[in-house]
């Protein structure tokens, strides 16, 4: 057949040389590569006693952020459930009620808010929707668990706890999702 | 017992046909896919293929959801080298759109789509390698795939499933670390696959177990619609990158690997190759990466600046727009190839203006190199058989879309 361009190169080889004919040679030559192999540093990690260093803009567990005073920040507009392509997540609307202030950051909050861990598929896109500094992925894994209920996240495990010291930290991705040109 | 019977019964003791399943759930088939061969003793007589195992109606789907939101559904077309199906697909809507894409964009895909095809042709030919019995490359091969994964963790935040890119440039720009694990990768990466090389491309067991393995003609390969390295081992130069350039792919000097016959070795030998050609064009890419924006000015789908959202009424509200899937899109019919890690990777998407697409189908080559599998199996070993199919690099994903 014609080449259909100039740029073709021909690249097997099927002629063996006598050196390639017998055996010994690339059985020798296979197992020093092996043998050098055994003496370098390990390319595994003893997981769990040991962890990877994940990318600032890592896509794992959800997290729900509060404000500096503690208030939750997210909305209830529905944005990140619009975007989620795997309808994974659904919320429930509330209006906030006189003394609720120190709670919630706006007049309407999420009175539930929940994420099936099963249909997630870590896209990232709910983050990128969310109007309010809400949603955030974060570097943690999803545990395994035993029952398929379980894996339903409402806000008790989504919403990240108010004492400062226990705060998941977002600022890294925050600073990779912001700056833009 | 007269003799004519006797010698009767041997004929049928040697066409004594037996039926085998090759799967659905055989760990040589790499994915779920069942073949049902009829065994002459060894030798296959005749195969029967059934697909749809992990059939997820990826185009009905397609179907209802908003153009940004089929990305991540591409990712699950040819998991192997996800990035290249999201970056087609942003072409393809770009096409679409009219939207043109600066050079830095350009060559910003380019780097990522052939780091995802050396990942791609990493996998395939360390599992032929393995389907041989020789399952030390595979381990070295697999520490470099790892490595790529964290280039891709480090552009978009995750390793299989990217989701890379959005519509009209990136999410986000290279940054400090993805540039250091890149050059890293570059510098080190040719040494360690060169050490593959060594160990099977000219060993005579691998040879020996390769060569002349279901070979198959090019103009066989050709009527089936055989595309990328399946097609190129037959010795027809065919590369989408070249024949029909996308995303700047003509500013740079690389070659095409063919093969002679089309068997086993010549689709090996091809994709090694292609790895040393995409390595070449990847150099090329990053030492002349333009300065620029990292995404086209198209504020209808490119999202905002998180920045102008809290604090820009018409930033928010182009973001709502965007999110929702509410924005126009004009009304046509686009078809736009690209070169994915198994072949010719194509989108055929239709649009009547609304806000999904009206129809979406995808070309996806394995679909395609499978049902020529029945053909060039026939007469052939079992043991053939498998290292054919995992040289063919059927994936399931893209089997079944």
């Amino acid at each position: 057949m014609q080449p259909l361009t100039s740029r073709s190169k021909i690249v097997s080889d099927k002629e063996m040389t006598i050196k390639e004919k017998l055996y010994l040679p690339a059985i020798l030559g296979g197992m020093w590569i092996t043998l050098k192999h055994w003496f370098k540093k390990p390319a595994t990690l003893r997981y769990p006693e040991v962890e990877r260093e994940f990318a600032p803009v890592y896509r794992g567990q959800h997290v729900l952020k509060r404000d500096d005073q503690g208030r939750e920040n997210c909305t209830a507009c529905g944005l990140c459930a619009v975007a989620c392509p795997a309808e994974a997540i659904t919320m429930v609307a509330a209006e906030r009620k006189k003394g609720e202030e120190h709670l919630y950051k706006e007049e309407k909050y999420a009175a539930v808010y929940e994420i099936n861990m099963l249909r997630c598929i870590f896209c990232g896109l709910c983050e990128e929707a969310c109007p309010k500094e809400a949603i955030f992925l974060t570097d943690r894994i999803v545990h395994t668990e035993y029952e398929r209920e379980t894996f339903i996240y409402g806000k008790d495990k989504l919403v990240e706890p108010i004492e400062s010291s226990e705060r998941i930290d977002v600022t890294k991705r925050q600073k990779h999702l912001t700056e833009k040109q | 017992m007269s003799s004519t019977t006797d010698i009767i019964e041997i004929d049928s003791l040697d066409n004594e046909f037996q039926t085998l399943n090759l799967g659905p759930t055989h760990p040589a088939t790499h994915g779920i896919f069942q073949n049902i061969l009829t065994m002459n003793g060894e030798r296959i007589h005749h195969s029967e293929q059934t697909v749809g195992y992990i059939h997820r109606a990826f185009e009905k789907l397609a179907e209802r959801r908003p153009y940004n939101q089929i990305t991540p559904i591409t990712d699950r077309l040819n998991y192997c080298s996800s990035p290249i199906n999201n970056l087609g697909w942003h072409m393809t809507v770009e096409k679409l759109i009219g939207c043109k894409v600066s050079k830095r964009v350009d060559y910003m895909r380019v780097i990522i789509m052939e780091l995802a095809r050396i990942s791609d042709h990493l996998v395939c030919n360390a599992v032929i390698a393995v389907d041989c019995g020789a399952l030390t490359g595979f381990t070295y091969m697999f520490q470099w795939r790892e490595k790529i994964y964290d280039l891709f963790e480090a552009v978009c935040g995750a390793r299989l499933t990217t989701n890379i890119g959005r519509i009209g440039g990136f999410e986000r720009d290279f940054s400090e670390d993805f540039h250091k694990k890149l050059k890293a990768f570059l510098a080190e990466f040719p040494e360690k696959f060169q050490e593959f090389r060594d160990l099977t491309e000219r060993n005579r067991i691998f040879m020996d177990r390769t060569i002349n393995a279901c070979p198959f003609s090019a103009e066989r390969a050709m009527n089936y619609g055989f595309t990328g390295p399946n097609l190129r081992a037959c010795g027809v130069d065919y590369d989408v990158r070249v024949m029909n350039p996308y995303s700047s792919y003509e500013d740079f000097t690389f070659d095409i690997p063919v093969g002679t016959q089309g068997d086993t070795f010549d689709r090996f030998m091809v994709r090694q190759h292609e790895i040393l050609e995409s390595l070449k064009i990847i150099n090329q890419a990053y030492n002349n990466l333009p300065e620029g924006p990292y995404h086209a000015d198209v504020p209808d789908f490119y999202l905002p600046p998180k920045d102008e959202v809290y604090n820009n009424m018409e930033a928010l509200i182009y973001h709502f727009k965007i999110v929702m899937g509410e924005t126009k899109v004009p009304v046509g019919e686009v078809y736009h190839s690209v070169e994915g890690g198994n072949g010719e990777l194509g989108y055929y998407l239709v649009s009547d203006g609304g806000r999904t697409p009206y129809r979406l189908h995808f070309r996806r080559p394995c679909f395609i190199y499978y049902q020529a599998y029945p053909e060039m199996i026939k007469n052939c070993l079992l043991s053939d058989a498998v290292v054919t199919l995992s040289s063919l690099n059927v994936i399931a994903g893209e089997l079944d879309a």
